[in-house]
């Protein structure tokens, strides 16, 4: 049996025995271990740049401190003169439309490019009734430019309440005051007559003979159009092919003299029958007529 | 048998887990050396034309080697348990950090502990249905297994041949039809208690074993091509402390034994024929050893340094003569115990009759001279196959039971708890059974 008690060389100590200790091959086994490498290698510089932070934010007064430099650096870069608008340009907006939207967008020049939100600020010029379409931006030099395209008027909407000009669209474009402000253009009333503007256009349009004795159109029952001549003479147009229709009046007027007669009604709610209403003292007269000359009985 | 189905069968599982963590490592614990290879598992095919698996090798890579001086070792035997211990400490620490990998699982090799081998054979009946697994299983299970004596440990038990009726010479019989079917198993056995102190000690290192083959079986796989092992061949791997033979015929071990003598007892020859240490004896022996002198020899003299304490007196000198002179007749006795041992296996019955000599032992120069007289005609002296990353220092014979651990954890033959368990075996209420006929009827 070899001794149990080693033995010590005299002279320089010399390292006869290459075999690791237990406990050094524990520990390179240990370290070649791929999750405690890994963990050694990730793991720990991770953990140590957490506890760094986590030391260096638990005082309140430095965590405050590090919001406010960022606020601070944020506004820097807010407030710089290369983001500022110092100016508001309408374009393609008539004084009044213009001078509404300045008044409606209420916007404090100088002001940072950051809060302008300008989809917010489109949606409000494009609140107003007499605003088509807006494009809006921000022009390098602080200008923030609104393109606007107005509504135009096309009808006059005679309603309880007053007249509304309306566009092609029947959109509404804005109060009138008086039938006389806006001469040119033709009244339509009746409930729903906007939504059938452009019908009512092509009306008036075809209705150009008739000029102006043409008084205006009036929606019946949201269906159909009647057609308002002077002297209380009256159209009623039927619910499809209203302009056909009209048309086919105007031919037989121009033809025959229609509304230089007594007749106050044409009907041509059928297309197929066609129906005049005259007068009736023109048409108590003209039994008269009729009678006397094929006797009362 | 159950036990050893058990125990061989948990081995195998580990050495699953092994090849799928990726990492295993090779221990060749010798009486020489000890070696420690760390193969990573990646199941690649090696890229380019025409390159194949080989033999099963290129799905390893070795990626760590260390090698140390074996301490506490005899005959491959483990003498000091705690000085062989630090050994396989330092080379599987060395080899852990030359592949940067941890490894948990070991293959060993086992080259003492007298092995014995026995031919066993099995013959069961069949129904006259083609030859299925249950078959197979059945017929090994009817191999009648000779009394192994007591503290006997089987390492290796693989089917070596089939039968089926009058046609012999079958490796695999599945799906064919006969009435008879008989097979030919080749067990080895060891004594126990040298793996268990093996174990034991890879147990103290924190490893678990994954595999344990015969150190000549290894040599053979490596250091025979693959014609010899077909044709029929004799391995002999001669190391520090013994001597391992291992016959292949058909690509399957049919034999192998150990000659307790190795290089040890060169040196020991030349130790004390020349009074000299034996550090010195085996620089003399590895310098300017061989086997067969020449007159040349006579001429050539060699400075002993005696390190007998005494520079001035002590200044021996010998012949290279002379030093053959003392190594050529423990040489000798090698082979011829080598060749009793072959006689005695019936070898010169084999077709072939080739020799491989490899292992340490058969680097001493001249060996291939003074062996055939012992052998015949047909000797080599054999180093190992190439396994992709074997480091150049491992590529000598010395290193061929190494590689062949590395080609046997690649690609493992079949044993016999490879094979199912032949359902009669299993006891009769046990729900495995019940499982079985299930996946059997349905």
């Amino acid at each position: 049996m070899r001794p149990l008690t080693p033995f010590r060389r005299p002279g320089p100590r010399t390292r006869s025995d290459p075999a690791p200790s237990r406990l050094a091959y524990r520990m390179q086994r240990l370290a070649l271990t791929p999750s405690v490498r890994r963990g050694f290698t990730l793991g720990m510089p991770a953990f140590a740049v957490a506890v760094i932070g986590a030391l260096a934010l638990a005082s309140p007064e430095r965590r405050a401190g590090l919001v406010a430099h960022a606020a601070a650096m944020q506004e820097a870069v807010r407030s710089r003169k290369e983001f500022l608008v110092h100016e508001m340009r309408i374009a393609g907006a008539s004084d009044g439309v213009g001078a509404e939207i300045a008044a409606r967008l209420d916007v404090e020049m100088p002001v940072s490019s950051f809060d302008l939100d300008l989809a917010d600020l489109r949606a409000r010029v494009l609140a107003l009734d007499a605003v088509e379409r807006a494009d809006l931006r921000v022009r390098p030099g602080g200008v923030l430019d609104i393109d606007v395209v107005e509504r135009v008027p096309a009808l006059l909407w005679r309603r309880a309440d007053g007249l509304t000009a309306l566009d092609r669209a029947g959109k509404p474009v804005g109060a009138v005051a008086a039938r006389a402000d806006r001469a040119d253009l033709p009244v339509i009333s009746g409930r729903g007559a906007d939504r059938a503007a452009g019908e009512a256009l092509a009306l008036v349009a075809a209705a150009a003979p008739l000029d102006a004795r043409l008084r205006g159109l009036v929606r019946i029952g949201e269906r159909r159009w009647d057609m308002i001549l002077s002297d209380g003479q009256k159209i009623k147009l039927p619910q499809d092919d209203a302009v056909d229709a009209l048309e086919r009046v105007l031919e037989v007027d121009r033809a025959r003299d229609l509304f230089a007669r007594h007749v106050v009604l044409v009907d041509m709610r059928l297309p197929r029958r066609p129906t005049v209403r005259l007068h009736p003292d023109t048409a108590r007269d003209l039994r008269q007529v009729k009678l006397t000359g094929l006797g009362d009985d | 048998m159950f036990d050893l189905y058990r125990s061989q069968r948990a081995m195998r599982a580990m050495r699953q887990t092994a090849m799928q963590r990726g990492h295993v490592a090779i221990l060749d614990v010798g009486t020489s050396k000890i070696a420690c290879l760390v193969l990573a598992v990646d199941g690649a095919t090696p890229p380019g034309d025409g390159v194949g698996h080989r033999a099963g090798q290129s799905s390893v890579r070795i990626v760590g080697a260390a090698v140390t001086r074996s301490r506490g070792m005899r005959f491959g035997e483990i003498e000091a348990m705690h000085e062989t211990e630090r050994a396989i400490r330092t080379v599987v620490q060395g080899a852990q950090k030359a592949a940067q990998v941890r490894v948990d699982h070991v293959i060993a090799a086992i080259s003492g502990g007298g092995p014995r081998s026995y031919g066993l054979a099995g013959e069961v009946e069949l129904d006259g249905d083609a030859v299925e697994e249950q078959d197979v299983a059945r017929v090994l299970a009817a191999c009648d297994v000779p009394d192994l004596g007591d503290g006997r440990e089987v390492v290796h038990a693989q089917p070596v041949n089939f039968a089926l009726d009058h046609r012999s010479g079958m490796n695999d019989p599945r799906g064919q039809v006969g009435d008879r079917l008989a097979c030919d198993m080749h067990m080895l056995t060891v004594e126990s208690h040298v793996v268990q102190n093996l174990i034991h000690c890879i147990k103290r290192c924190d490893l678990e074993l994954a595999g344990l083959a015969s150190t000549a079986y290894a040599s053979g796989l490596a250091s025979l091509v693959e014609d010899e092992q077909e044709l029929g061949a004799a391995c002999i791997d001669m190391g520090g402390g013994a001597t391992g033979i291992s016959v292949f015929w058909r690509k399957h071990l049919i034999y192998a034994d150990a000659v307790a003598m190795g290089g040890d007892q060169i040196t020991g020859d030349i130790a004390k024929g020349l009074q000299i240490p034996l550090a010195t004896a085996e620089r003399l022996k590895t310098l300017h050893g061989g086997a067969v002198s020449t007159s040349m020899d006579d001429r050539e003299t060699i400075e002993l340094g005696g390190d007998s304490g005494d520079w001035e007196r002590d200044r021996r000198t010998v012949s290279r003569a002379e030093l053959i002179g003392i190594m050529r007749p423990r040489i000798e006795e090698i082979l011829e115990e080598v060749r009793e041992r072959l006689d005695a296996a019936g070898f010169e019955a084999l077709p072939s009759q080739q020799i491989v000599l490899t292992g340490g032992g058969s680097q001493i120069p001249g060996l291939d001279t003074l062996a055939p007289p012992f052998f015949g005609q047909q000797v080599r002296v054999g180093r190992p196959l190439r396994v992709p990353g074997l480091p150049e220092k491992a590529t000598g014979a010395a290193f061929s039971s190494a590689v062949g651990l590395c080609l046997f954890a690649a690609s493992p033959q079949d044993e016999w708890w490879d094979f199912e368990i032949p359902a009669a075996t299993y006891p009769a209420r046990s729900l495995r059974r019940a499982l079985r006929w299930f996946r059997e009827n349905w």
